[in-house]
């Protein structure tokens, strides 16, 4: 047995969960789909008292309409359900072709958007989709729910501003206009591994005139991030001004997987890409 | 020592109750416990996709998921497509077309086809080659396996 020993509740309601997790001062954790937490427990990189599994509670998963046009996604949504999900397809098809690099299938059958979200690896590509379209994460402590913009989620590498206590229970995304265009794009070494570096956009026009541009970078900086100064580049002086706005407005760290330069001018390229893409997709 | 759980797990359509630690990871449980050692175990966090097996028939990677997890589910190993005297036809496939050599990456590899054969069209050697892309092989090149999980599309494709 790789894991150091722990105590196991397995949750029936949302309470329950909540209550286990304050009654443990925070030290307690909550295992989902368990496909990032399981690792680190095999290699005894994290440790707690008490692991709270979730898995069981009713009604946190699946994905429905929302009145403002959007969706709502349960956090305990298997990523094979976003894959393959007909509502995801129509309504952001960004998400669906963001779907085709998360890990492999059978990472994809196990985890959760919400394990996802909460793990906030900034190479992931769910946590730049939710930057990129504006999400809100829903999340559920001792005090009752709490609404928290995607962009003010993601803190620090595997950091967020989720409370030690508090459980994601859902991600809300506002509508797209119609017509918006889309671009994905990301580069790793093997198809399902973490990206070396990605670029996500989205595009609206009126007439011909570009009237919304959003850009969501991941794998090239501490987070996922939105980047506002690229968008503003992209409006202002066209996709190339956007690529090298990009490239500045990032801080990408050296790894195995690519250094930090090559990583700045990767980005650039992948920005390039995207914007190119959802400039061709947008009506 | 911490608390032991109780689980009810059926295995390849034999169900176990028994009382397992937490800690305790589904793929050490299906060797160590019962004695199914064709789920093989390389990297152990989830890289090399060798432990994968069937909850509820769809592939999970056993070494990135408790045992107590599993309560209740379905599980299939790669000992329930068949045996020496009997191969399944993917088995059978991937015998006719040389997909194997050491064998280590094997199971995981027959069960993830399995669940990709279910799953996905698999039009193109692209696609095959992408849902092949969790479980590593350090022998054969992948060519052979490919060809191997084409032909089992193909039969799936005849019906």
């Amino acid at each position: 047995m790789k894991p150091a020993p722990f105590e196991y509740l397995r949750a029936a309601t949302l309470e329950e969960a909540v209550a286990a997790l304050s009654a443990s001062d925070g030290a307690a954790k909550l295992v989902a789909g368990g496909q990032s937490l399981i690792p680190m427990l095999n290699f005894r990189l994290v440790d707690a008292p008490l692991f709270v599994d979730i898995n069981g509670i009713q009604g946190l998963s699946g994905i429905t309409e929302n009145e403002n046009g959007g969706l709502r996604i349960g956090a305990l949504t298997r990523h094979f359900e976003l894959e393959t999900s007909h509502l995801v397809r129509d309504h952001y098809p960004v998400i669906n072709e963001a779907m085709k690099y998360v890990a492999h299938l059978a990472i994809r059958n196990r985890g959760t958007i919400g394990g996802s979200l909460s793990h906030a690896d900034p190479a992931a590509e769910l946590p730049a989709i939710s930057v990129l379209l504006d999400a809100e994460i829903i999340a559920i402590g001792q005090e009752g729910e709490r609404r928290i913009a995607a962009g003010d989620f993601f803190e620090a590498p595997l950091t967020t501003s989720l409370r030690a206590t508090e459980i994601v229970t859902a991600v809300e995304l506002p509508g797209l206009p119609i017509g918006t265009g889309w671009g994905f794009e990301e580069f790793s070494q093997r198809r399902g591994d973490y990206a070396v570096a990605g670029v996500a956009a989205t595009m609206t026009k009126d007439d011909g005139d570009l009237t919304d541009v959003r850009i969501a970078v991941f794998g090239a900086h501490g987070t996922p991030l939105r980047a506002h100064r690229a968008e503003q580049a992209m409006r202002e002086r066209g996709i190339t001004a956007a690529a090298e706005a990009l490239r500045l407005e990032i801080d990408p760290s050296d790894d195995l997987r690519g250094s930090a330069d090559y990583r700045r001018h990767l980005a650039g390229v992948l920005c390039k890409r995207a914007l190119d893409a959802a400039t061709e997709r947008a009506a | 020592m911490t608390e032991k759980v109780s689980i009810s797990i059926t295995v390849n359509g034999t169900q176990h109750c028994v009382e397992v630690e937490p800690r305790l990871l589904l793929a050490d449980f299906i060797r160590e416990n019962l004695d199914l050692t064709g789920t093989h175990v390389g990297c152990e966090h989830g890289i090399c996709g060798a432990c994968t097996i069937l909850i509820n028939g769809d592939s999970v990677r056993s070494c990135l998921t408790l045992a107590v997890q599993a309560d209740g589910a379905e599980i299939e190993t790669v000992e329930s497509l068949g045996d020496a005297e009997e191969l399944g036809p993917l088995q059978q496939a991937f015998r006719d077309h040389h997909a194997l050599q050491c064998g280590f990456c094997t199971p995981g590899m027959l069960m993830t086809a399995t669940d990709m054969l279910r799953k996905y069209p698999l039009e193109s050697d692209d696609d095959i080659r992408d849902g092949l892309s969790g479980n590593i092989c350090r022998c054969t090149g992948y060519q052979h396996i490919v060809a191997a999980v084409r032909a089992a599309r193909d039969e799936r494709d005849r019906g």
